[in-house]
């Protein structure tokens, strides 16, 4: 394989094949290739060689030799991330975490199981099935992203509604630093000692180390659950219905909103039986208990009757259950039919503005000449427009890039912030002066570098620096010094 | 908030009183501190977004009161007379945390006075925000060390419609198997108090459940000791431990568990990267709080 490597990387090759084995490292162009991009729709980034530890010393072992000749390193999960966390800028040592995919120990007891990073998300829901416990964030991608990822990115899922995002369901995490060595953060136990550097390093994109052994909390099943699918004739009858359930004290499992484009487009893909006239439609779960879950589901069949919802089914089984369910996992699935290119963007806006945030949005990536369609978790607030396009068509790319950046300044406009659960990666960095003021930005800097005094983890990402990342293209970049 | 980052100032050792509950927490404010309070109030309730703006220097009672006529709560716990930021400050999870969630998730915003004297902002008002490093779980437990907070917007939660607390000889492994999920289970080596929350309906079959196995009703939760440790395996004469929390509470003070070196070197990093001469409530250390 040596002979593949790229001129001048040839002694770092060797040395990282020292370290972990030649079966453990590609340098071809066909791997580098793979690995230089994610889910996302940035394109142009360079990879250096790719790594396959299959243990933490192994981990270690390769920012050791990235360090030694002055390279930096991107760790890596699935590459299913949208906001460009995982694209390497510059050559970097990609570090990925695929062989380390164990589950090792879970103890129902104590509600806890001890991961590496590289486990695929629904491989730990399938391997807790039967123990009453659960994992669950439950990311849409949940088929191929890891856990090391779900925590890198804090990442989200329909139902984090009720039971929190990633960080509330991470205990302790064993990390290699940026300098090779090897720290655990948080405790099984207890409030925490010192400061909360799990609760920082959640979240920290791959800028703060890398992940190698996870604790992650588990979650009882519920003992009884209901799901609703209400069809409403407009986005604000279904956006009110929203405010109105959450304003009646209930916080769902789960409170979905899927507007008619994709409910056309998931119908054809799945056959769950949406309705195809609706202008929204609404899944709202709810679960615990069964005297609460009937009361709940009389209270959201109430909110939605003042806001003249058409039909409400209740899902009268598992089996109807997961079909209300399948169609929203699979939106993303059955959109990419539509046309080759999608960019799926994220922000949130708070949850009482949804239906005047959607519109305005429609409006600003329609006068783009995109189709944007949206579904989204609508409970918190979290927007997902998803613009289709294809790409090959001249122009395009900058007509996506100009409709992306006024869904920004149009959540942001409304009291939002920059991403629910993507991340900022490299999509958004350019972003970040938008919602936040220079002190704001050195406060975060302060939290990084002391994580990572060098800059060599995942370098230009998240934080705006005037430091470009290699050839990527077509991102926004804000003028320095301007925010609001 | 620009008058209270004038009152902080640029210069000088400066520490924020909250409600003065668990001043010594951490170590005793160095002598020659200047001391100064965040405001106070609450500034703005949104009880259908579930969010509250509120200046750090409001007492919890009175953050409670202002969301009951919403019938809502948030996380926050401390002794009477606690404030918000002495609360975020000291990051310590409510005993019904599996009902409230932990603290450190129901901070969304924070704006702090930093140590230069200029006001930096964590996080974002909305429920669910990744948009650049979770600062707001970095100032949750940082005993001011790091930025003065003055005003901050918190996650609030829908209060329950009943609440019950039981006690018995059940172990917490079998009331964790008869109730789904209490909001908080306290053990004190031979009994076991249980805190059950929600729907009427709900709370009663459960209670029943646990009536038929000899628990029986009490008006609330035991008197918890003043100082807490991390429960590892042992409870001492008197203590009780927060099951799901892992935390112990007991009479006797304990040391900290050291620290491992090279976690202690990120904190240190840290604590300079923000408050590099050291000014910010000096004397304190969070390194010093056993749990
Ligand atoms: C169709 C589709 C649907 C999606 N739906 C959702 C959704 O519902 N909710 C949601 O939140 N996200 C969603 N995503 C985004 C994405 O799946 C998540 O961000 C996911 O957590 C990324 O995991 P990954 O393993 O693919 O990470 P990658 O893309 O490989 O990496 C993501 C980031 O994590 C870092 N990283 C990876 N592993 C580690 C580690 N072990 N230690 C430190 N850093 C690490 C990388 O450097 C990078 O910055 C979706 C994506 C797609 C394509």
């Amino acid at each position: 394989m040596a002979h593949d490597v790229p001129a001048g990387t040839g002694d770092l090759y060797l040395d990282l094949v020292e370290a972990i084995g030649e079966d453990r490292v590609t340098a071809g162009g066909g791997a580098r290739h793979l690995y230089s991009r994610d889910s996302s729709i940035i394109e142009g980034g360079h990879s250096g060689p790719v790594c396959f530890p299959d243990s933490t010393s192994q981990v270690s072992a390769c920012v050791r030799v990235a360090l030694a000749h002055g390279r930096d390193f991107v760790p890596r999960g699935a590459g299913t991330g949208l906001s460009g966390g995982a694209v390497p800028c510059n050559d970097p040592v990609v570090i990925a975490t695929t062989r380390m995919n164990r589950i090792l120990e879970v103890d129902q007891e104590r509600r806890i199981a001890w991961v590496e990073p590289g486990v695929v998300n629904l491989d730990l829901t399938r391997h807790l099935v039967g123990t009453g416990l659960h994992f669950a964030p439950d990311p849409s991608s949940q088929q191929a992203c890891t856990i090391g990822g779900n925590l890198a990115n804090n990442s989200g899922g329909p139902h984090c509604l009720a039971y929190g995002v990633t960080s509330a369901h991470v205990a302790a995490i064993e990390v290699v630093l940026p300098d090779a060595s090897v720290v655990t953060l948080g405790a099984e136990v207890g409030d925490g000692v010192g400061y909360d550097l799990r609760g920082a390093f959640v979240g920290g994109e791959g800028t703060l180390g890398i992940a190698t052994r996870i604790a992650v909390r588990l979650t009882p099943d519920p003992p009884v659950v209901r799901t609703l699918l209400l069809d409403f004739g407009s986005i604000v009858d279904a956006a009110e219905t929203v405010t109105g359930i959450i304003a009646a004290g209930i916080v769902p499992a789960a409170l979905e909103m899927m507007d008619q484009k994709v409910i056309v487009a998931v119908e054809q893909f799945v056959n769950a039986g949406y309705p195809l006239e609706a202008a929204a439609v609404l899944i709202v779960e709810l679960d615990g208990l069964p005297g609460g879950v009937e009361r709940e589901v009389e209270i959201v069949e109430t909110v939605a009757a003042q806001n003249s919802v058409g039909e409400v089914r209740v899902a009268a089984d598992d089996a109807e259950r997961d079909l209300i369910w399948k169609g929203r996992k699979n939106a993303f699935g059955a959109i990419a039919h539509i046309k080759p290119g999608y960019y799926l963007h994220d922000t949130v806006v708070p949850r009482t503005r949804l239906a005047e945030v959607v519109a305005k949005v429609n409006e600003a990536v329609e006068r783009h000449d995109l189709i944007v369609m949206n579904v989204f978790h609508a409970g918190d607030g979290n927007l997902h427009p998803l613009l289709v396009f294809d790409p090959r068509e001249p122009g395009t790319m900058e007509r996506v890039h100009a409709a992306g950046e006024e869904i920004v300044r149009i959540s942001l406009e409304a009291g939002g912030v920059l991403s629910g659960e993507h991340g900022i990666g490299l999509e958004k960095r350019g972003f970040m002066p938008l919602l936040y003021s220079p002190d704001d930005l050195a406060a975060q800097g302060s939290l990084r570098a002391a994580f990572d005094p060098l800059g060599h983890a995942n370098p230009f990402k998240v934080l705006p620096t005037g430091a470009s990342c290699g050839d990527v293209m077509g991102l926004a970049e804000v003028p320095e010094g301007v925010w609001v | 908030m620009q008058s209270f980052a004038s009152e902080v100032g640029p210069s000088g050792p400066v520490c924020v009183v909250g409600g003065e509950t668990r001043w010594g927490l951490g170590g005793e404010s160095s002598a020659g501190t200047r001391t100064v309070r965040a405001p106070s109030g609450v500034e703005s309730f949104d009880p259908s977004e579930m969010t509250v703006a509120v200046w750090a220097g409001t007492r919890l009672e009175e953050l409670a009161a202002a969301l009951m006529e919403s019938r809502q709560e948030v996380a926050l716990t401390g002794p009477s007379g606690s404030t918000v930021g002495g609360s975020l400050a000291v990051g310590w999870n409510s005993t019904r945390s599996l009902r409230v969630g932990a603290a450190r998730d129901a901070l969304l915003q924070a704006e702090c006075v930093g140590a230069g004297g200029m006001v930096f902002k964590a996080g974002g008002p909305t429920v669910k925000n990744v948009s650049g490093y979770e600062l707001c779980r970095l100032l949750v437990g940082s005993l001011g060390t790091l930025g003065l907070i003055g005003r901050v917007i918190l996650r609030t939660r829908p209060l329950p419609e009943r609440s019950l607390w039981l006690s018995g000889n059940l172990s917490p492994v079998e009331v964790s198997r008869f109730c789904y999920r209490p909001s908080s289970i306290l053990w004190d080596g031979s009994s076991t108090h249980v805190c059950l929350e929600g729907y009427g309906t709900d709370v009663d079959a459960e209670a029943t459940v646990l009536r038929d196995h000899g628990m029986l009703e009490i008006a609330g939760p035991p008197d918890l000791p003043p100082n807490r440790d991390r429960w590892t395996g042992v409870l001492p004469e008197g203590a009780i431990l927060d099951v799901p929390l892992g935390v112990v509470h007991l009479g006797a003070s304990v040391n900290p568990p050291d620290v491992d070196p090279g976690v202690r070197a990120i904190g240190e990093r840290m604590k300079s990267n923000f408050d590099p001469d050291g000014r910010l409530n000096p004397g304190r250390d969070p390194y010093l709080v056993p749990a």
